[in-house]
Formats: C-alpha cells, structure tokens, sequence
C-alpha cells in the first residue's frame, strides 16, 4: 500500500455537494498532479463533518488545518502553499480554529469540544466507498467477535445492558426488541433498517449512510446473527442517491470480502442485504407501514399487537431498527455495555445526532452525550441566533414534536425530559426559531405536513387534522373566535387519544405545545387579528411612508393596481384591494414602504 | 387528464421494462421497484404502462394504480424538462421558504405540481433535501440553489429557458 505524506480530505456529504464540493475535490486532484505530488498527497471524499453551515469543507492531514466556504478558485493557492511549500493558507482557515495564529485542533473548537462522535465516528474521518479504511478503524470486528466468541444469546444480553434505545423517534429499547424476535420459530426472519427519514430538516441518518455505510451494514449482520435471520432489507428514501449509491457499493465490498453472503467468518452463518428504495410517503417510517411498502403495497399502518417481532415482513418475524441506532451497535459489541452506559443519561444512555437547523449560527449535525443541555447545543455548540436577534423556541421532533421555550432551555435533553416537556427526541431534527417566527404559523405549518402525508386509514387522523388545520387557518386569517381555541385543543386531545398509528397519535403536538407555551399569541391572532411576529400575511398591512418621493415605480409594479398617487406626491395604497404580494416593497428604491 | 402514450412508439421501453420485471424475484414483493424502474424508463407512469404491469406481474391493476397514486414520487402526469422543487422542509420554512414558493408561482404563472405550457419547468414542494446549512434551498433538475432570495429567481430562471 502506497504512503501518502497528506491527506486532502474532502467533505462529500449531501449539503457540502450541493455547494460543489465534488468540482472542488476534482480540482484538488488536477492541481495535485500538475504539481507532481500525487505520489504524496492524497485526495479522498468522506462522509459529512457536521458543520454544514461552514460548507463545503477540506481538512488537510496531519496537520489538521481545517478550511472552511471553499471555493474552486482557493485550491490552486492551498495546493501551493499548504501541500507543496507546507505553509497553511491562513486567511481560508475556519476562524474559530485558529487561536491568535496557532492553529486549534478540532477537537478545540468550539463546535465540536462538546461534541462526543460515536455513531457519527467515522464520517469525516473516512473514505465511505472504500471497505478497507473501515476495517482500519475496527470495522467489521465487533461481527468478527460475535461470529467467533459469542453466543445470540450473549449478544441480546450485552444490547439489554447497554440499555440502547432507539434513536428513530419511539426510544424503544433495542435488546428487548431483539429479545423478542429471537425465540420465535419461523423458517425465515427479517433485519430491516428504516432509512426512510422522513422528519423535515433531521438528516443524521442520511449522514451515517453516506460517511459510514459499512457500521450500519457490519450492524444489521449482528442483529441477524442475535436474532436467527439471514437476510436483511434497508428501506431508503429514494430522496437520497448519494446515500443509495455508498450503501450498494458497500454492500458489494463487503460480500467480495465474505463479510456478507455464506458462510461469514466460518462460522457458519449466512446473511444477506438488499435495498428497498421508498418513494415520498412520511407514514412508511411507522414500522408495520414500512413492512407494507416493502411489500408492494400501499403504505399503511396495521394495528398492533401483533408486533413486528412475531409477525413482520412477508408474515415472518422481523427486527426493524434505525439507521443511528443500528451504528451505535457495533461500537457497544466493541467496548462493552459499561463503556456505552458511561455517557448519557441513566434512563437514556449514549449519545444522540440531532440535526440543528434554523435560525441558528452554526447549522450541522452534532452528536452530543445525552443529557447535554439545550443551552449548551444551541448557544455553546450551535453559536445562537444570527443577526443578534432574540431566541424563541427551539422545535424537536420534527411534525411529531412540539416547541421548547426560553424558560426550559436548562433542561437536560435525554427522551423523558423532552416528552414531559410536551415534545419529543423523534429522530432529532432540532430547528431553532427567533423573534421573527409566528407559532401559530409554524403550528399550521406541521398540520399542513401531517394533513398532507396521511395515509388515510383511521378517521382521527384522516379527518381530524384536517379540521385542526382549518381552524388554524382561521386563525391565521384573523377569522378565529374563542370557540375554536377551545375545539382545537378539544379535538387534539381526541386525535391524541384515538389515532391509529404513531404519525396520527402525535399529529397534534405541535398545536397543543405551542397552545401551552404560546396562548398569548393565538389570542393575540385571534382578539386582536394581529399576528406578533408579523408572519401571518392577511394580518398584515403595507403603508407608504412619508420618504416616499412619487416616483410612481411601486405603482407600476403593483400586479393589482391599488396604489395611487402622481409624479413626485405621496403614494397610497388602497388596503381593500391590496393582495399583499410585497412586489412594491421590493420596488421602492427609498425604502419608504412599511409593513406593520 | 391523463396523456396518452403509444404503444407501438414505445416497443424499446416496454421491452426494457419487461426484462427488468423477468428479472425480479416474484416472492419479494417487487411493485415498488418495478414502479420505480418504470418511471425511470418513461418519466412517469402512464395508466398503459400500469396496465402492463399488471399483465406481465398478476398484480390486479386495482393494485398497481393504489400503489402509484399513494407515493408523491411517483408521477401519472408527464413532468416538464426541468422539476423546480423548493425544499419545504422545516429548516427552509423557518426561513420564508414559502416566500421562494410564492415567488416561483408568480414567475412561471403555475401552481405547484403543474407544469408550464412549453412543458418546460414543473414546481414541486419537496420534502427536506438534508442540506439544511443552505436554507431556504431550491433545485432545479440536478442543480442546487442555497440561500435563495425571492428575488434573484427570475434571474436563475433565465438559466433554463
């Protein structure tokens, strides 16, 4: 194997791809070359390093320099400098890694010192389409040592101990549910990984399929192993090529290797991995809908009992588990459920990604110890809120979840704080709004979500959101009276109480937390017809102000002609006519138009 | 209304679609991959080709059409040359996604999920695309907008047409 002196490591994650870093990467390659320094330097594409915001991204090894807003025209100049004269190119550097010229390591900096990677380890760190970087990293031993050393009952043993729970929404603990499949007799049983993640604005899981697909596949041959299953399906979302591509060339590196397919380390053990793309339904991470979709049909949730575990895919027992839980498996068989337990929570042990998004600083994914602070995530780790403006609330849980407040933000995160808080982990999507977010539009937000992704086969959830969410247009309207706070709340409760699946039975979250955090400003909506924030559009006015010098260019904007006035006089837009589209706002040249 | 698609004019995709078919394991449940495969081949699933489908799989074409109709990916209308989707994910929303949407719609004089007469763009309102340090993002065809301001859309269109 050849030794390089560098490593240009480049982020090929989905948000640093979007902003060209595979052009970035070729150019690294070229330049590379046309400096004779391929023999030395090597160039490789990883998985996402979290700090999306600071996209896209290339960490040049050993030294550690972290460069950050890469651009095309900058790689020349890093080749040069950096690679050939070994001189970092410190104007390109991320500002916060270097500390008054020295440069920080990144565990320093201030995103990632609070940070504690274990199923996010190896993304950034290597190359995911090549098998043998994660062997190098222990890859593919923890299925070594169950094949060889452990028995499946050993393995659910040292799952229950770890006290697992799993990381797609439920927190439902990850032994037990093995436990449960693993005595039923069939003549066939099923792995799945639900990677159909669905929650807007959570992208962990897409990160791990796409900067470490072999944790999660090395993962689903222990469960098959624990539970006496030989073939493994990974429901994906067809939303995420990149992810589909590294997982089916993963899948083909690790049977040429024997690492799937006959016979596994001679041990006897047979496994197999298919891919099962989904095609756009939220519902189908509901596990007993995502067993239907694989099956061809439509995506509908069945009642339960029975459970998965006894009657699952094709009516054979199956395991279903989510992408983050299923890489957190390998590292426990690894280290020992004592070493899982010793980060965390008591009740929620281990770590937890959550995709920080919003009005924050520091947009990315963030793997922290469970019972972090949310203060310490948004504020420490997250940077605050842009712009200076003033935190709100922060949303976990995504259309299942629900608002926290300013008042809350001590509050150590871990599954039983958020959920009696009135929200929940979900699968970690965490969207930090300011004072500029209207939560009665933000409510209407997520209805119109789960309004629009029901399956449509109980009537709580067909019907009944569909009732919440014409309420809550009301309100945005400014047509809502009392009452219909009152019958909001009274059918949340009821969908809450009735719905079959989970998707209908937490549907109203997001209604009930901000009705209990933010009643001032439904009423403000409803009482007043105002909307606080200055979101809600039919709450709204446009006004001319006294700058207005007449140049008449609104006038000529206005796609329904309700402004008046001449040349150089004061121009008034008629408020009864006004569809409020903002063309004249963005038309004046004097900023003299208002909203209020 | 649907738009028909001829068959004969089409012989190589039905070919290419029944060999894949053929090509499936019939006791692992293959519509969802057939449909996919399908939609890749024609652009989108014309009811002749559900009908083949069934043919060629025994699967009652009450099915097929269940299936197709339940999945937003899954499209019984042709799409323009490029699909403009404007992510609608919570990242974005927080961010006046919906202001991108509006002005979209205002441009090219259609609603989300049409497309424009000289079937060049299609709106859609997708789900996140993950690349949440963007927001608001839009895509069109494979290309990936980040941090789109209203107003530089006419601009980007220019782009396309």
């Amino acid at each position: 194997m050849a030794l390089y002196r560098s490593h240009v490591l480049v982020c090929g994650g989905t948000g640093c791809n979007s902003s060209k870093s595979d052009m970035i990467r070729q150019r690294f390659e070229e330049k590379i070359i046309e400096m004779g320094l391929d023999k030395e330097v090597q160039v490789i594409s990883t998985g996402c390093f979290g700090l999306c915001e600071e996209g896209p991204i290339v960490v040049i090894y050993p030294e550690g320099a972290f460069y950050s807003r890469m651009k095309i025209d900058r790689v020349d100049r890093i080749v040069e400098e950096h690679l050939f004269k070994g001189r970092i190119v410190k104007e390109y550097l991320y500002e916060e890694s270097l500390d008054k010229d020295k440069l920080k390591s990144l565990n320093e900096v201030d995103f990632y010192s609070k940070q504690k990677r274990v199923a996010l380890r190896n993304c950034g760190v290597i190359n995911p389409e090549d098998i043998s970087e994660y062997i190098a990293r222990d890859g593919y031993l923890a299925l070594g040592k169950v094949l060889t050393e452990m028995t499946p009952v050993d393995v659910i043993q040292v799952m229950k101990d770890s006290g697992l729970r799993g990381r797609g929404g439920g927190g439902f603990h990850t032994g037990l549910k093995w436990g449960f499949a693993a005595p039923n007799q069939a003549d066939q049983k099923y792995v799945i990984c639900n990677a159909d993640e669905g929650d807007p604005g959570a992208f962990m899981d897409r990160s791990v399929l796409e900067g470490d697909p072999h944790a999660v596949l090395e993962a689903m041959a222990i469960a098959g192993y624990a539970i006496g299953a030989t073939k493994g399906f990974i429901y994906v979302r067809a939303e995420y090529p990149i992810a589909v591509k590294r997982l089916e060339i993963a899948i083909g590196q690790a049977k040429e290797m024997g690492l799937l397919g006959k016979n596994i380390f001679d041990s006897g053990f047979d496994f197999e991995i298919e891919i099962r793309l989904g095609a756009g339904a939220f519902v189908c991470g509901e596990e007993t809908a995502l067993i239907a979709s694989i099956e061809g049909q439509r995506g509908m949730p069945r009642n339960k009992p029975p459970f998965p575990a006894i009657k699952g895919l094709f009516g054979k027992p199956t395991i279903i588990n989510n992408v983050e839980t299923l890489a957190n498996v390998p590292q426990i068989i690894i280290n020992g459920a004592d070493w899982f337990r010793s980060f965390g929570s008591e009740k929620s042990p281990g770590t937890k990604v959550f995709a920080l998004g919003g009005k924050i600083n520091n947009t990315g994914l963030v793997e922290i110890p469970m019972g972090t602070t949310l203060r310490e995530v948004i504020y420490d780790i997250g940077g605050g809120c842009p712009n200076g403006k003033a935190f709100k609330a922060v949303q976990t849980g995504g259309p299942s979840g629900g608002c926290i407040t300013a008042d809350y933000i001590d509050t150590k995160i871990d599954f039983d704080t958020l959920t009696d808080l009135g929200s929940m982990m979900g699968s970690g999507g965490m969207i930090v709004m300011d004072e500029d977010n209207c939560m009665v539009d933000i409510a209407r937000f997520f209805l119109e979500f789960t309004v629009e992704e029901s399956c449509g086969k109980c009537t709580p959830c067909r019907e009944g959101t569909k009732r919440m969410l014409e309420i809550l247009d009301l309100i945005t309207q400014g047509k809502a009276t009392l009452e219909d706070l009152d019958k909001l709340e009274k059918l949340a409760i009821n969908i809450k109480n009735t719905a079959l699946c989970g998707l209908g039975q937490t549907a109203p979250n997001p209604v009930l937390s901000t009705m209990r955090y933010f009643r001032e400003e439904y009423e403000a909506h409803v009482l007043e017809k105002r909307c606080p924030a200055g979101v809600c559009k039919s709450l709204l006015s446009y006004y001319i102000t006294e700058d207005c010098r007449g140049c008449t260019k609104c006038a000529k904007q206005c796609p329904v002609n309700c402004i008046e006035g001449s040349v150089k006089k004061l121009h008034i837009i008629d408020q009864d006519k006004c569809i409020k589209c903002g063309a004249c706002m963005e038309a004046c040249p004097f900023d003299s138009i208002i909203i209020k | 209304m649907q738009k028909a698609i001829d068959i004969k004019e089409n012989t190589d995709k039905f070919e290419e679609l029944l060999r894949y078919i053929e090509s499936q394991d019939k006791s692992q449940g293959i519509l969802m991959q057939t449909l996919h495969k399908a939609q890749e081949i024609f652009g989108y699933l014309p009811i002749e080709v559900q009908k083949f489908i069934s043919e060629k799989t025994k699967i009652p074409m009450a099915e097929i059409y269940g299936v197709a109709t339940f999945y937003t990916q899954f499209s019984l209308e042709p799409k323009g040359q490029y699909t403009v989707g404007v992510c609608m994910g919570t990242a974005c929303y927080v961010k006046s996604a919906q202001l991108v949407l509006d002005r979209l719609q205002q441009e090219l004089k259609i609603k989300v999920g049409e497309t424009t007469e000289d079937n060049v763009f299609s709106i859609q309102a997708t789900r996140c695309l993950g690349c949440c340090g963007l927001a608001p993002v839009m895509m069109i065809g494979e290309d990936v907008y980040g941090k789109v301001d209203p107003k530089d859309i006419p601009n980007i269109l220019k782009n396309y047409r």
